[in-house]
């Protein structure tokens, strides 16, 4: 810390960091949040009460029906734990091959690493529907493997890939590993790369050491990783739309039609405030072990 | 990292170049077909390839609400940029140089919009906007996604903002240079790659925004992404590839330019703070 100089005079009553500034200075942001995240969360939450009367219509009446219906409904359950397990597979998987690429491009000699980070990065860029729809060209009956399959006599009728929870899945795989290699990248930068040579050093092969050292140490990036893709995963609905059939539709999917079909307000915002509390428990479940900085570093690196 | 030298170790980093280059033809496999495919003359949005053909770009030129939803998300893309920065750099000054009461509070809050689901934003937003009896309208999609792109750009500059050591402007300032001079002489020249690097992320994240403009949109209004998911609900048409090869070349297109340009501009006039202390 540097010694503040004396000779900065306090100007019209102003300290030079005065918190009366701070907080002009975040007054935008600060504004912006409370009305267009916190508020409608809140209100959403009292919308959970309110009484559904028809199509886009509702009473301020205050009624339980709309929890005692979700709480009640096994249609309702059936819906929460498939996209869990959607979201914890999708997770699971992006861990697993997420890390490989991750441990490459921080460990490899090659000299120009940061294109290997570059093209990571490039995928953020493209639009998300064009990237889902994409997977159309490939899995799809007019797609690059059942043409291949067709054309080299393997097949006869094309494959059904596409409209399957297996789609479903890899389209968010596809959406969420560079998240994953992120994370886990950012941590393996963290490790002090001495500690590997020391423990080589003591006699301990390429893997023992990766085992003992690296792997612990990088657990952070991997655990921050498995959160990001977990809630993620869980939170869509244009993946499941685009590549999956009508029995693949996840929770998401579910709100969307509560509310912008069926228009039935009440239920929709309990359905989001399930979601909200649901993958919220899991993110301060993790947050208490793991605290917050390592997904700010991932989503800032 | 040294050789590997025993077996394992051998077999092991094999494996990972397998998989590491598996991956990167994972992620880029389908963005390359529907570019070529953007080019295929037949009627079909599928493989094979019949022949070499612009005709799917002319026809998305004729498309009037193509080209509608393209300058609609262009124009929201740009003020989200521009706004997001500003307030996005106003507010990493104060966390990252002032001490305030609920400065942790609003440095966890600032990076929820990235992490709560935007179907769970998008509900919500749409909920108050009922409850107060407005219309969707245009301001509100836009404020909406400068919230989305708000928690990046605060990131990269806060980042940035660390290794910018404060004496600097102090000194300036005890040299007599109001607040105002000191950050706009010392360290806002010192911020724009942050400032650069944010923006052209905020102008992305709107551009692309679909999840959360889905619900936002006002009624009529399509951008971008609503208008391609529209079309993809109806079919894959030779029509939607050649949108897609736009999109690509517009959005990943601008930023890597925008990259190579700061680096130049950095390479000319090299300025590299230290990262030490504040």
């Amino acid at each position: 810390m540097v010694s503040r100089p004396a000779d900065i005079r306090p100007t019209r009553g102003w300290r030079l960091y005065d918190p009366r500034l701070a907080w002009l200075l975040v007054a935008p942001a600060a504004l912006l949040l409370v009305c267009f995240l916190i508020l409608p969360i809140l209100v959403m939450a009292v919308y959970t009460f309110f009484t559904f009367i028809t199509a886009g219509v509702e009473e301020s009446t205050l009624t339980l029906a709309n929890w005692h219906e979700f709480v009640t409904d096994s249609y309702y359950h059936g819906f929460l734990l498939k996209t869990l397990r959607v979201g914890a597979v999708t997770a699971l998987i992006c861990g697993v091959i997420g890390y490989f690429p991750a441990y490459f491009i921080w460990s490899t000699a090659f000299r120009h690493k940061w294109l290997l980070l570059l093209l990571l990065i490039v995928p953020f860029w493209i639009s998300f529907t064009i990237r889902t729809f994409s997977w159309i060209h490939i899995l799809g009956e007019q797609g690059l493997i059942n043409v291949a399959l067709l054309r080299l006599g393997l097949i006869d009728q094309p494959l059904q890939m596409l409209y399957t929870e297996g789609a479903v899945i890899m389209g968010l795989i596809h959406f969420l590993l560079p998240y994953m290699i992120l994370n886990i990248y950012v941590s393996l930068e963290n490790i002090d790369r001495t500690l590997i040579s020391a423990a080589r050093s003591m006699g301990c092969t390429n893997a023992q050491a990766f085992r003992e050292v690296t792997l612990p140490l990088s657990l952070p990036g991997l655990a921050a990783g498995l959160l990001l893709c977990f809630v993620l995963a869980a939170g869509s609905y244009v993946t499941p739309q685009l590549l999956g059939s009508g029995r693949d539709a996840l929770f998401g999917n579910l709100i969307y039609d509560t509310i912008m079909g069926q228009l039935n307000w009440p239920m929709g915002a309990t359905l989001s405030i399930v979601l909200f509390i649901v993958l919220g428990s899991v993110a301060a479940l993790y947050t208490r072990y793991m605290g917050m900085s390592q997904i700010v570093k991932g989503l800032g690196g | 990292m040294s050789a590997p030298v025993d077996s394992e170790s051998k077999w092991a980093w094999r494996l990972t170049r397998l998989v590491t280059l598996c991956v990167y033809i994972f992620m880029f496999a389908p963005i390359i077909a529907t570019i070529v495919l953007s080019f295929n003359a037949s009627m079909f949005g599928g493989f094979p390839m019949t022949g070499f053909s612009l005709r799917w770009y002319g026809k998305l030129l004729e498309n009037e609400q193509v080209v509608a939803a393209f300058k609609t998300s262009l124009w929201i893309a740009v003020v989200t940029a521009i706004v997001t920065t500003f307030i996005g750099v106003l507010t990493s000054l104060a966390l990252v140089r002032f001490d305030f009461r609920g400065k942790e509070m609003l440095g966890t809050l600032v990076i929820l919009p990235a992490l709560v689901p935007e179907t769970i934003l998008g509900v919500g937003l749409l909920i108050l906007i009922k409850a107060i009896d407005q219309p969707r309208t245009l301001p509100i999609l836009v404020l909406g996604h400068i919230l989305l792109a708000l928690p990046y750009v605060v990131l990269i500059a806060q980042a940035r903002m660390v290794g910018v050591r404060r004496i600097y402007e102090e000194a300036a300032m005890s040299m007599g240079a109001s607040r105002l001079d000191a950050f706009r002489e010392i360290t806002l020249p010192l911020l724009i790659p942050a400032v650069a690097a944010g923006a052209l992320l905020a102008f992305t994240i709107s551009f692309d925004n679909t999840s959360a403009s889905l619900f936002w949109r006002p009624a009529g209004g399509e951008t971008m992404p609503t208008q391609s998911l529209s079309m993809l609900k109806t079919s894959i048409s030779p029509e939607v590839n050649a949108l897609g090869t736009v999109m690509i070349v517009m959005t990943v297109g601008i930023p890597l330019m925008g990259g190579l340009l700061a680096q130049g501009l950095a390479r000319l006039k090299r300025s590299k703070p230290r990262e030490d202390a504040k």
